[in-house]
């Protein structure tokens, strides 16, 4: 068996690995090379830099491209670009600002592996007649006793990358592999040092791709030009506080930058951002008690195990990218739907973002945040 | 062992032995073609005897030929030359006219990909008439012959200049400028056999060719820097040799229409663009309808055999060429385009090669 879990040789096994030009996917596809496989490396073309900013001369894409076509070239092995600007528009960016309209909160790098990477490039993938795809991804693939792969979190804490994959399919699973899933950071600088890579030294990216800077909103108001709409900030008691410009500037649990001067309460005490309701453009703000809820609904799931439907599944939670897991029981349902009740109530749950559904380090799947509510149990209490 | 296969020679051709062999040689010497000292006149002399050989080929006088640095080159010195002026192109130009940053009005092309005479009657029928007419003899793409000819009549007579890309069309037709009736010529050497980086613009005698890159002096003042004494020699015997064996050239349509008989039979996904045109020997357009149609360029590639999506990009990734919507292919995902482009360096066994990887890609991605 080689090291991908192949029973032959590492030449006679073809690989597809998904470059984007950072390091990690560098490391992955360079390291696999050295070990002999018969590794071809493919990078995406996913959005024109220069236009998403309206800039001229900006070109980040169009680095991150090269970084990738010149490690394949210094490492000797075959290496393409696709063009997805069209799907990736569709599938991602549309979305995105759709979701911002909608007073929501999205990750596009989910979509962006669900759609683009984990369901047009695999495809890709397998008519090149590959026996896996890999990503840099920091995750891990964990093939069971019963033969079945299972998603698993990152060895390093600080790198998984699990939330953002919970929506891979168990056949994507079968076909993907996550090479640098059992490692930390420092294994692929180190890894990248050694072979030499022309990106070695490249940051970490931070943001979400086709977003310069971090500036979401000015992306979101360039193709939806209707977000700029303002509107009313409103206390939950109905006191208006102040006004805004536009509501994609807020996401359900936000403190800061609410631009009601200090942003508390009488008894000064914060005040959060509670609700975000697209139809009136209102923002309604409240103190961080209203932000308890502890039911999450979910829509568009997926499951990494068999989800019997009605009977309540122990889990741990992941409600943002951002924040630790919390114990809670998950009931599936059919559709794709799916209730969590937690054990504890959360505070700043935004619908748009995912809850992945964790046993122990295993991903055992998750869904989008539809609607979140606070049980009558826990109001009484 | 994988057999690599290079079915790309409208990218480039590699190098004819005897021009590699005259470029090292001449490179080994010292001399700016340009100073007076002997090393100067030696380098001249290479020089003075590639410009001798090129103007032979194409029946005008050495003083005619400018050397430069490349077709983009000689393209954007006549275009850039007439800039704001009225001018007409047609659609399917190389990237280094539809782009260079003049406007120009686009003649279209037939679905064979042949230029519209009709259509472009029809621009020369203007109260403004064209100061300058630009079209290609050979596409890039399709191979498809266009009639020069009987464009720069249509032009002359309304008293428009006429320049010829004829890039893809040196050293594979039989042409002189006289034949075609033309105002300029350019040509490329690294497509016939020289070196890449090197090219030439021919004008007609008597006539002031455009300049584009000045102060220097060289090339009789037309065009300034310091010429590429290795490169314009190997040019010189790539020229001699790729146009005195014009008539093997021809032979290539016998291994060319194997192949397109053998794919069209294998699939009715595909066609072939300009199929009933006049074409030059070497090339073909093949268009598939696969949803794994892009795919395929790359699958040839991992299997040895050099490919082309149409015409090779900058930014390598794929992409529908305009040429084939100017053809009227609608762009689509099912779609994709293929050139095969043999050359001189072309087997026969290279072609059973091809039609067996052939056969063994389009079982595998044709399943849909």
């Amino acid at each position: 068996m080689n090291s991908l879990g192949f029973d032959k040789k590492p030449s006679d096994t073809r690989v597809v690995v998904a470059m984007s030009g950072g390091v990690d996917s560098s490391v992955a596809a360079s390291l696999l090379h050295e070990q002999g496989y018969d590794v071809v490396g493919i990078t995406l073309q996913l959005y024109d830099y220069g236009e998403a900013v309206a800039r001229k001369g900006a070109c980040c894409a169009g680095k991150d491209i090269y970084d990738a076509k010149r490690v394949a070239e210094e490492r000797g092995f075959p290496h393409y670009v696709l063009n997805y600007q069209d799907n990736f528009k569709q599938s991602v960016i549309d979305d995105f600002v759709d979701s911002y309209l909608k007073g929501e909160t999205p990750i596009p790098c989910v979509k962006c592996n669900q759609t683009v990477k984990f369901k047009d490039l695999l495809q890709v993938a397998r008519d090149l007649d590959a026996d896996c795809m890999v990503t840099g991804h920091y995750v891990q693939r964990i093939v069971n006793e019963i033969g079945q792969s299972e998603l698993h979190r990152a060895v390093d804490p600080t790198k998984d990358q699990s939330y953002f994959l919970f929506a891979t399919t168990q056949d994507q699973l079968d076909f993907l592999r996550f090479p640098l899933g059992g490692w930390t950071k420092d294994m692929t600088r180190t890894h990248a040092d050694r072979l030499g890579l022309v990106n070695a030294d490249k940051p970490d990216s931070q943001d979400i791709c086709f977003v310069p800077n971090g500036d979401y909103t000015a992306v979101v108001k360039k193709i939806a030009p209707e977000a700029k709409r303002h509107g009313q900030i409103i206390h939950l008691d109905g006191r208006v506080l102040g006004e805004h410009e536009g509501i994609l500037h807020y996401t359900v649990g936000q403190r800061k930058g609410l631009g009601i001067g200090g942003g508390f309460t009488d008894n000064n005490e914060p005040l959060y951002v509670v609700a975000v309701d697209a139809q009136s453009a209102q923002v309604i703000v409240g103190p961080k008690e209203a932000l308890a809820r502890d039911i999450v609904l979910l829509k568009n799931g997926n499951w990494l195990i068999d989800p019997s439907f009605s009977s309540p599944i122990s889990i741990d939670v992941k409600l943002r990218s951002t924040t630790r897991a919390v114990p809670a029981t998950l009931i599936c349902q059919a559709d794709r739907v799916a209730a969590i009740t937690l054990h504890d109530p959360q505070y700043g749950v935004s619908p748009g973002q995912a809850a992945v559904c964790y046993q122990g380090g295993r991903v055992i799947g998750g869904g989008w945040i539809t609607e979140t509510q606070l049980s009558h149990i826990k109001k009484a209490a | 062992m994988m057999t690599n296969l290079f079915f790309d020679h409208n990218a480039t051709t590699p190098i004819r032995p005897n021009a590699l062999a005259l470029a090292a040689s001449v490179m080994g010497e010292v001399g700016n073609a340009a100073s007076v000292h002997s090393f100067g006149r030696a380098a001249n002399k290479h020089v003075e005897t590639a410009r001798r050989q090129i103007a032979e080929t194409l029946d005008v006088s050495p003083q005619q030929i400018i050397f430069n640095s490349g077709a983009s080159e000689g393209n954007n010195t006549i275009l850039k030359g007439f800039s704001g002026q009225r001018i007409l192109i047609s659609a399917i130009e190389h990237p280094s006219i539809i782009e260079c940053g003049v406007a120009a009005e686009k003649i279209p092309v037939t679905e064979d990909g042949v230029i519209d005479v009709v259509a472009f009657q029809d621009l020369l029928n203007h109260p403004t008439p064209p100061a300058l007419v630009s079209v290609m003899l050979v596409n890039n793409e399709t191979g498809v012959i266009q009639p020069v000819a009987e464009i720069a009549r249509m032009a002359k007579a309304v008293g428009a200049m006429v320049h010829c890309d004829a890039v893809q069309a040196y050293g594979r037709i039989p042409f002189t400028r006289e034949s075609l009736g033309v105002d300029f010529l350019t040509i490329s050497s690294h497509k016939i056999g020289g070196t890449h980086g090197v090219g030439a613009l021919i004008g007609a005698a008597g006539l002031q060719v455009p300049r584009l890159i000045e102060g220097g002096g060289q090339e009789r003042r037309q065009r300034g820097g310091t010429v590429n004494v290795a490169g314009i020699s190997a040019f010189g015997v790539a020229a001699v040799e790729a146009c005195a064996s014009l008539d093997s050239y021809q032979n290539l349509s016998v291994w060319r229409d194997r192949i397109e008989l053998h794919v069209q039979q294998s699939s009715n996904r595909v066609r072939i663009l300009g199929q009933h045109a006049p074409r030059v020997a070497n090339t073909s357009m093949i268009v598939v309808t696969s949803a794994s149609g892009e795919t395929l360029l790359m699958a040839f590639d991992l299997e040895g055999i050099a490919l082309s999506a149409g015409s090779a990009c900058s930014s390598g990734s794929t992409k529908m060429s305009y040429t084939l919507t100017a053809m009227g292919i609608e762009p689509s995902p099912q779609l994709a385009s293929l050139r095969m482009s043999l050359g001189y360096t072309t087997s026969e066994k290279d072609v059973e090669h091809f039609i067996k990887v052939w056969d063994k890609l389009s079982a595998r991605l044709f399943k849909d």
